[in-house]
């Protein structure tokens, strides 16, 4: 199990600097130093100006040095100064994901438990009315992205009827304006999850072990409560941390559709202002948990399910 | 000046007469369909599943929107109507200088929403089917060897596969589509000049993948018959790359074949991120049917590894291959929308749904104007929730085995 979790750490620390030179050779490509170099110095600056400012900046040095020096400076904390935020970057950063941890923290608790009933309900008796129905439910919520459903609440629930509203402030975080957004979010992840946990449900109902317990004079609720929901729920759980890059995207889209100002909406103007170092950073941050939780759910599905042999 | 409307009745009326070579194409093809059934395969089954059959109706009934569109829509997708009050028009207004209604609103240029919408399909089915089977050519080429194989092509394939997979998709479209990443450089090489930038080098690479696929599949079948396999070879290397000239590097000698750049870098994009995990179900199942003893056969007489892959095992893994790829359109179409969302997309006037959604954000908080919005992302919902009920029906009909 040891040697297990350190190969998994190894590979994670592996595939994090091919991910963070990728990132970093592509936002230093020349016309993206060059056009730092114009909106830092002026406009009109002629070509060797260009190439003055900056070798002046640091930027002339070989890649891999700077490569190797933007590794250093980050693992110590000291991700450089967001030239849009005009702030250092770790600053912006911690405040920013602060704020999605909120949204995320509520979108968790909106879509797992909703998931998993409707996933169990669904599961219990496969091929029932409700299994189908539900089942149809799920599809649907899968088919519906972030950008349709925030639209179609937003037009409907905000600008219709008024019943909630459609900007997310992060200032003041009430029932009224940060409904829309958790829901958005949950309602995309929610079928996948719930389809996942049907599928294992349904799986488990029909081992040997339930029928035993069925045939012992069991009722049907203590079957599943008792017997079936834990081993039932190895499986979403895997399918729960991998849902991480997921919402990442699911992020960046509703907090840009409810101008909600957290690390998804961050992300965009980092990219539309060319802001390197924010830009770096926040790709190093999304690369990590998107690892972690790779690692996590590895680890976890070892420990929850000993038949699977870890070699 | 009082502007007039129709009635929510009359829309729903008039939309339904609008779309009457969709409604006739569709019961032919429905009954038609029924009654050969037996031929088609996995495809005819849907029609035992109440639920495949409805979503194999959402889906037809985009495709011959798509195909019918001329007929179907008012006017041009990026027609205007210069008459007073048809900007952010409400669904249902009439154009007192045409006399047409627009049946679901003008936009804030004034343009028809449902003829857009109408043209937009045309784009939705012709990118996201053709990124999703360029990316399953690459996902096969790449996934057959690495279930086959195993060892350390799969540890090496595996592990860049999972690399793409970990990266978080919306930042790698924000990176590939800045202006200084995608504007070519040019090279001269001698002929002419070859454009040159990140986008474009990773269509030259992915583009590649249905040549190859192609003459290996030609190559393992006829390996014998010399004379059958140069023409196969030679059409498939001649038309490929021509088409692969065309596309990929605008330089198309005939002059017919072109892309425009911003169709590029979304194919390279989508192609991108969707391949590994292609990859990662073919090498799935490579590795289950490999056990099987038809492969164990086709060993034993001697065949090569790749004829094994491609005429044995390919060909079986076809039924959960089907499904996916329905799925795969599916989610491709969602991934064109978030293309389109953020502006990163087409042209800004094109009138894929994505865009047009993207378009319409800044007014959806106004009642009046939440139109402009919403009518194409309930278009998209529709067909990826057709795809979706589509490939469930089939999956659900092929487990009945």
């Amino acid at each position: 199990m040891f040697m297990f979790i350190l190969r998994r750490i190894g590979t994670m620390l592996v595939t994090m600097f091919a991910l963070t030179f990728v990132v970093f050779y592509l936002v230093n490509l020349p016309g993206n130093l060059e056009k730092i170099a114009k909106t830092e110095g002026n406009m009109r600056m002629t070509d060797q100006e260009v190439q003055v400012w900056l070798d002046d900046n640091g930027y002339g040095r070989p890649f891999l040095v700077r490569y190797g020096e933007w590794i250093g400076n980050t693992v110590t904390g000291d991700m450089g100064y967001s030239r849009v935020f005009r702030k250092p970057v770790s600053e912006v950063v911690g405040e920013r994901l602060y704020y999605t941890g909120i949204l995320m923290f509520w979108v968790m608790i909106v879509m797992v438990p909703g998931a998993l009933i409707i996933g169990v309900l669904a599961g219990m008796r496969e091929g029932s009315t409700l299994d189908r129905s539900l089942s149809v439910a799920s599809i649907g919520s899968t088919s519906a992205p972030e950008y349709v459903t925030g639209i179609i609440f937003v037009a409907v629930f905000a600008s219709a009827l008024g019943w909630f509203k459609g900007i997310a402030s992060t200032r003041t975080i009430t029932f009224e304006n940060f409904t829309l957004p958790v829901i958005t979010m949950a309602l995309y992840g929610l079928g996948y999850i719930a389809r996942m946990t049907r599928a294992s449900m349904a799986e488990v109902m029909t081992s040997h072990y339930i029928r035993t317990a069925t045939l012992k004079g069991m009722s049907f609720r203590q079957v599943v409560l008792k017997h079936a929901l834990r081993n039932a729920l190895i499986a979403p759980f895997t399918v729960i941390m991998l849902q991480f890059p997921w919402l990442l995207t699911g992020v960046v889209i509703v907090e840009t559709m409810f101008n909600f100002k957290g690390f998804g909406w961050t992300l965009v103007q980092a990219a539309g202002n060319n802001d390197i170092e924010l830009l770096l950073a926040i790709s190093w941050i999304a690369v990590i948990v998107v690892l972690l939780t790779q690692l996590i759910s590895d680890i976890g599905y070892a420990f929850l399910n000993p038949r699977i042999r870890v070699s | 000046m009082e502007l007039e409307t129709i009635g929510t009745g009359a829309i729903i009326v008039e939309m339904i007469a609008r779309f009457w070579p969709v409604w006739a194409a569709l019961a032919v093809s429905l009954v038609g369909g029924y009654f050969i059934r037996g031929r088609l395969g996995q495809i005819g089954r849907l029609w035992d599943s109440r639920i495949g059959l409805f979503g194999l109706t959402v889906v037809l009934f985009w495709v011959f929107t798509a195909l019918f569109a001329d007929l179907i829509a008012i006017m041009g997708p990026l027609e205007q109507s210069f008459t007073f009050g048809m900007k952010k028009s409400l669904p249902g207004t009439v154009d007192s200088e045409t006399g047409q209604a627009f049946l679901l609103g003008g936009d804030n240029l004034a343009r028809d929403i449902f003829s857009r919408i109408v043209y937009g399909s045309r784009i939705v089915l012709i990118i996201a089917p053709a990124a999703t089977l360029i990316a399953y050519m690459v996902g096969a080429t790449l996934g057959l060897p690495a279930g086959y194989y195993t060892g350390t092509v799969d540890t090496v394939m595996s592990f860049l596969a999972n690399l793409v997979l970990a990266f978080p998709v919306i930042l790698l479209f924000y990176l590939l589509v800045t202006p200084e990443v995608r504007n070519p450089t040019f090279y001269d090489v001698g002929l002419f000049e070859i454009p040159w930038s990140i986008p474009i080098a990773m269509s030259a690479f992915f583009f590649l993948f249905p040549i190859a696929f192609l003459c290996l599949l030609w190559f393992t079948k006829h390996e014998k018959n010399i004379k059958r396999l140069q023409t196969y070879l030679g059409v498939t290397i001649v038309l490929g790359l021509w088409v692969y000239v065309g596309l990929v590097f605008n330089a198309d000698p005939l002059g017919i074949l072109s892309m425009d750049p911003n169709e590029l870098n979304v194919f390279a994009s989508v192609v991108f991120v969707s391949s590994p995990a292609i990859f990662r179900v073919v090498r799935g199942l490579t590795m289950d049917i490999k056990t099987r003893d038809y492969v164990a056969a086709a060993q034993t007489r001697g065949e090569r590894p790749w004829y094994i892959m491609l005429w044995e095992i390919l060909p079986n893994a076809r039924g959960p291959l089907i499904v996916d790829f329905c799925l795969r359109i599916g989610y491709t179409t969602i991934l064109l929308g978030t293309l389109g969302f953020f502006g990163l997309g087409l042209q800004p006037e094109s009138p894929d749904w994505g865009t047009m959604i993207n378009h319409g954000r800044p007014f959806v908080r106004l009642a009046d104007t939440a139109h402009i919005a919403l009518f194409p992302a309930v278009a998209l919902m529709t067909l990826v929730l057709g795809l979706n009920l589509l490939a469930d029906g089939m999956r659900e009909e092929s487990l009945k085995d």
